[in-house]
């Protein structure tokens, strides 16, 4: 009865927080945002989050929040219009809906498919949102209970995850979360104020890297790139056809399919790192095993269509049961969102146990915009679809160099350095590459978002114990081996374990082909270079600060084992083996546009800017891009530039925001927001 | 409460969308300001203490200067505050005419005193218009507070304490310092990200020694006290007139590090070990937070913002709102601030010697 004592005053507080018109109105405004971005393929939610990290600074905690998870909760929502009317998947959260859903709409059935996702969709994340609420409140008084081993085992939990995450070649991935966690220690070391990998002398890394610029490098640029790349008119058509009624009927008749896929949903998105790429499909698994009548799957049956629409919402609710309760990302999506709350106000809230203990009423707040989104989202879906279909259509050549001016801002905001940029554009170039051998970007990023609190927790648990340790062995035993800790031991040997297993049979990035030997190759001993050199590096720190040491050179040993052992595998195994992917040996003839010249455009901005200041070279750079790439007349680019300039500067001087000087601001003093 | 904050957003920022608006107009002799917009640069993050002193400031100083121009806190993060101090003092007053003013804190401080590599900048180039001080508590769980005798912290010493610790360069030298004089085994535990992470170990009984500055006492630990689950220890005390330290006006009841010092065997007020603490809590508390203008700033804008910050301070609700979010401390101008300054920055070379050679030896620390 206690427990619900503090619940229902926090969950008053909260719906208190949330019917305000202000909140609902950045609630609607983050949903349309996450609609625009759902449909445009390969954008998901981490593109998306990442480009309202710069609204966030210092933004009041319950607009941003309604913001944000207006935009989470919306995005497997409006992935749907991709999935169905392309047959391209909106994001990976929808990979299976294409299955059937696209035979649908061939039939002249489109509507009756959308708006059996929809109904689903909405189902499936009113289910989470349910399912969190509840969670919330059991796991509410054990949460509270964990000290620091216990926060330690628990993000040894996420890292393991990495695992599942890693695809075919299960190496790959741990090297990639090794890389990851090499990266996030880059800097000045929290223990002894030791740097690794940084000098004095370029202060830039002494802070270490941004989630801001990793989140974006990481995920929006490559992304963005191979959009470009194809560089194709979405879909040609946008016919939706009738029959919305019949739809939902649809789901009505299946609506025990759809409860057990949410069910599906919410467990998958509670397993820290599983998250999208994967819950769909398991889904569509259990839709196709469960039905009688199996032929039509594959053909346009509308049970292929409401099975992963239902879980692919249900699981926003159970990823944030990991990220709000532990600080422990769900999924890539979510470790951007942890970056962004605790930009949001002046920093007092911090998703995890803290939060539950101190800021129960926001963390109530989040379940409500959760449940609020979903039924916005779908209502904007289904009264929008003729429009929001028809976004589909227009090239991604005019929206690219809209995206690249947001992100850069965005990254320029997390340090106001020229270096960002560059920071921004070698992330960018590293996630390009991964993308394309097939390396396990989400286990990258989860590196790189727990390799802090893993080091710190470490050398904080350890000190502890071992002043327990010295009061008495059994109080230090206590101290460490607690009844949470054991049992998150197992836990986590567990999903170890069935995560190797199943890894076999997820692809997050779809099926790659493979190539010739030699690219791969070299992509493999340039990570073992880094890591033998920031290995290296880490083993020059001296005694008195050997606990920034202890940490890189642990995961740096770890990793640079896990570079050989495939370097070996390399050696026996033949060129069709998954651990020579290289997506630029298989699809090359979907791609219009080179990689290198696609990069260099981006390069030509960061190299402009340097010179004349970002807001000028914007303006040469959206002209040029529009004219010459996008082929459009010279007046249509100079409209598109001017548009774009203005949007830029009204967000800047909203936010009350500076511009990265050039050169030239060096030599002359130029108006705002030429400085 | 969201309604009101979005209020004074938005009000914000029509108020910035004015003033960036207006054409910069010609300097007139007099500082005035109207129809500019005065950037007051912070060196941290939006999240930490000095934003929030800034941002209760700047309203007030915006009506307070002449031509009321809008004030615009800009956070300029990195390097432990090192980064936008480096910037401040590559600013020519010249170029800015009295729209640039900065805002040091204690953590800004205390790498010039140690001779920091880092550290690009000069105190003695700036031009001081208003001083801000604060307090410290420390405190501790109920069972080990019972166990001192009065104000003698002896029987303290067989306890081992854990204490999460930001860094032992960082303010936290204050405290360690000062345990380690009354002969306490205090071991920091390195890491944490703000003294709030520091209060949670305490409160988890992970860690069983713990200090505050004054407004998060006032937030953070007095809930504790409250709840019996803490008790205040000593305070770090407060500056007279003369330069004595006497017992903080915002917790007149609790004895100071000084009593409770002189009140332990072995722990000694004179002497080079006493000199130095004192030296670096000066340095780090009762001057802890200031506002400069830049290298080679007229008399006329340094008056100009002296006579603001007073103007500020003689308002009629000054003490009403500024002790729920500042505390009881003095706000310095004219003069006085620049007396604090110096006393802040001024650290006799023996004193920093002394801190240099501990950090050395107790942390192997090497600001080299």
């Amino acid at each position: 009865m206690d427990i619900l004592g503090t619940a229902m005053p926090a969950l008053a507080q909260a719906s208190a927080m949330i019917f305000q018109p202000a909140v609902l109105g950045y609630l609607v405004l983050g949903v349309v945002m996450g609609l625009c971005i759902g449909v445009f393929p390969g954008l998901g939610g981490i593109a998306g989050l990442s480009l309202l990290l710069p609204f966030m600074f210092g933004m009041d905690p319950v607009l941003g929040l309604a913001l944000m998870i207006g935009m989470v909760a919306v995005v497997p929502t409006s992935d749907t219009f991709a999935s169905v009317l392309m047959g391209i998947p909106g994001s990976s959260a929808s990979q299976a809906t294409v299955l059937d859903g696209f035979p649908l709409a061939k039939k002249g059935e489109a509507a009756r498919a959308l708006s059996a996702a929809f109904a689903s969709s909405l189902f499936g994340g009113l289910v989470g949102a349910a399912f969190l609420t509840v969670f919330i409140l059991v796991a509410r008084p054990i949460v509270l209970e964990f000290r620091t081993p216990e926060l330690l085992m628990i993000t040894l939990f996420g890292l393991s995850m990495v695992g599942i995450l890693a695809g075919q070649v299960a190496i790959k991935g741990i090297v990639a979360a090794g890389l990851g966690l090499m990266v996030g220690t880059i800097g000045e070391g929290d223990s002894a104020g030791a740097l690794r990998m940084a000098t004095y002398d370029m202060p830039y890394l002494t802070d270490g890297l941004k989630l801001v610029i990793v989140g974006l490098g990481i995920f929006a640029i490559p992304e963005i790139v191979a959009l470009l790349r194809q560089d194709r008119a979405i879909s040609e058509r946008s016919m939706l056809g009738g029959g919305w009624l019949h739809g939902v009927r649809d789901w009505f008749a299946n609506i025990w399919l759809s409860v057990r896929c949410s069910l599906i949903g919410v467990t998958v998105g509670v397993i820290p790192g599983l998250g999208g790429s994967v819950v769909d499909w398991i889904a569509y698994g259990h839709t196709v095993q469960t039905s009688k009548d199996k032929s039509k799957f594959g053909n346009g049956d509308v049970r292929g269509v409401i099975g992963p629409e239902s879980s692919n919402n249900a699981k926003e609710g159970g990823g944030l049961v990991p990220t709000l309760l532990f600080g422990i990302p769900g999924s890539g999506s979510m470790a951007v969102f942890i970056g962004a709350v605790a930009l949001l106000g002046s920093g007092q809230i911090e998703v995890g146990p803290s939060m539950l203990k101190n800021n129960l009423d926001v963390t109530y707040a989040i379940v409500w915009l959760l449940a609020l989104a979903n039924v916005v989202g779908t209502v904007i879906c289904i009264l929008g679809s003729g429009g929001i279909a028809r976004l589909t259509t227009i090239p991604f050549a005019l929206l690219a160099p809209f995206l690249f001016m947001i992100i850069s801002f965005a990254a320029f905001q997390s340090g106001q350095n020229l270096m960002d940029l560059v920071a921004l554009f070698a992330i960018g170039l590293l996630g390009i590459l991964m993308r394309r051998f097939d390396w396990s970007r989400p286990a990258f990023l989860i590196g790189f978002v727990l390799s802090n609190p893993a080091e710190t927790y470490a050398n904080q648990a350890v000190q502890i114990a071992s002043s327990r340790f010295r009061k008495g062995f059994a109080e230090g035993m206590e101290y460490i081996f607690s009844p949470i800790v054991i049992i998150l031991i197992l836990v986590t040997i567990v999903s170890v374990v069935v995560g190797l297993r199943q890894s076999k049979n997820i692809r997050a990035e779809g099926d790659v082909s493979t190539g010739t030997k030699r690219a791969p190759l070299i992509f493999l001993m340039a990570i073992l270079g880094y890591l033998a050199f920031a290995f290296t590096n880490a083993s020059l720190i001296p005694d008195y600060a050997s606990a920034d040491r202890v940490f890189p050179q642990f995961i740096g040993l770890v990793s640079i084992l896990g570079c050989i052992i495939l370097l070996f595998q390399m050696r026996g195994a033949s060129e069709r083996h998954a651990l020579f992917c290289d997506s630029e040996a298989g699809n090359s003839e979907d791609n219009r546009h080179g990689l290198w010249s696609t990069l260099a455009w981006f390069a030509g901005l960061l190299i402009l800017t340097s010179l004349i200041g970002f807001i000028l070279a914007l303006a040469v750079f959206l002209v040029a891009f529009i004219h010459y790439r996008a082929k459009r007349s010279f007046a249509y680019a100079a409209t598109y530039g001017a548009c774009g300039i203005a949007f830029m500067c009204c967000m800047a001087w909203l936010l009350n925001r500076d511009f990265p000087p050039g050169l030239l601001q060096s030599f002359a003093k130029l108006p705002w927001p030429l400085t | 409460m969201v309604l009101k904050n979005l209020a004074r957003k938005l009000a914000l920022s029509v108020m910035c969308a004015a003033g960036t608006m207006v054409p910069a107009q010609a300097i007139a002799e007099d500082l005035d300001l109207s129809g500019k917009t005065v950037e007051w640069v912070i060196p941290f993050s939006e999240t930490g203490g000095s934003a929030k002193w800034a941002n209760f400031y700047a309203p007030l100083l915006s009506e307070a200067l002449p031509g009321t121009p809008t004030v615009v806190v800009k956070f300029m993060p990195g390097a432990g505050s090192t980064k936008g101090a480096n910037w401040f003092q590559n600013q020519k007053f010249g170029d800015s005419e009295g729209t640039v003013i900065f805002g040091s804190s204690g953590s800004t401080q205390f790498p010039y005193l140690l001779g920091d590599p880092r550290v690009r900048y000069e105190y003695k180039d700036w031009n001081v218009v208003l001083a801000s001080g604060t307090g410290g508590v420390a405190y501790l769980p109920p069972d080990l507070a019972g166990k001192m005798n009065g104000n003698d912290a002896g029987a303290l010493r067989e306890t081992d304490f854990i204490y999460g610790s930001q860094g032992a360069t960082r303010l936290d030298l204050v405290p360690l310092l000062a345990w380690e004089m009354l002969g306490l085994n205090v071991e920091p535990v390195f890491g944490i990200k703000g003294r709030g992470d520091g209060r949670l170990m305490f409160e988890r009984g992970e860690a069983n020694i713990d200090y505050q500055t004054s407004s998060s006492y006032l937030k953070g630990v007095t809930p504790l006290v409250e709840a019996g689950t803490a008790v205040p220890m000593m305070s770090w005390g407060a500056l007279d007139a003369e330069g004595n330290i006497v017992r903080d006006p915002t917790f007149p009841d609790m004895p100071t590090f000084k009593e409770v010092c002189e009140a332990t065997d072995g722990c000694e007020t004179s002497g080079a070990k006493w000199d130095a603490w004192k030296a670096f809590f000066i340095a780090g508390f009762p001057a802890q937070k200031m506002v400069f203008l830049p290298n080679g700033a007229s008399q006329d804008a340094i008056d100009t913002y002296s006579k603001a910050f007073e103007a500020v301070k003689a308002r009629g609700d000054f003490a009403e709102i500024s002790s729920g979010r500042l505390g009881k401390y003095p706000q310095m101008t004219g003069a006085e601030a620049d007396g604090a300054l110096k006393s802040a920055t001024e650290v006799p070379d023996s004193a920093k010697e002394f801190v240099v050679g501990w950090l050395q030896e107790r942390y192997g620390v090497s600001l080299k």
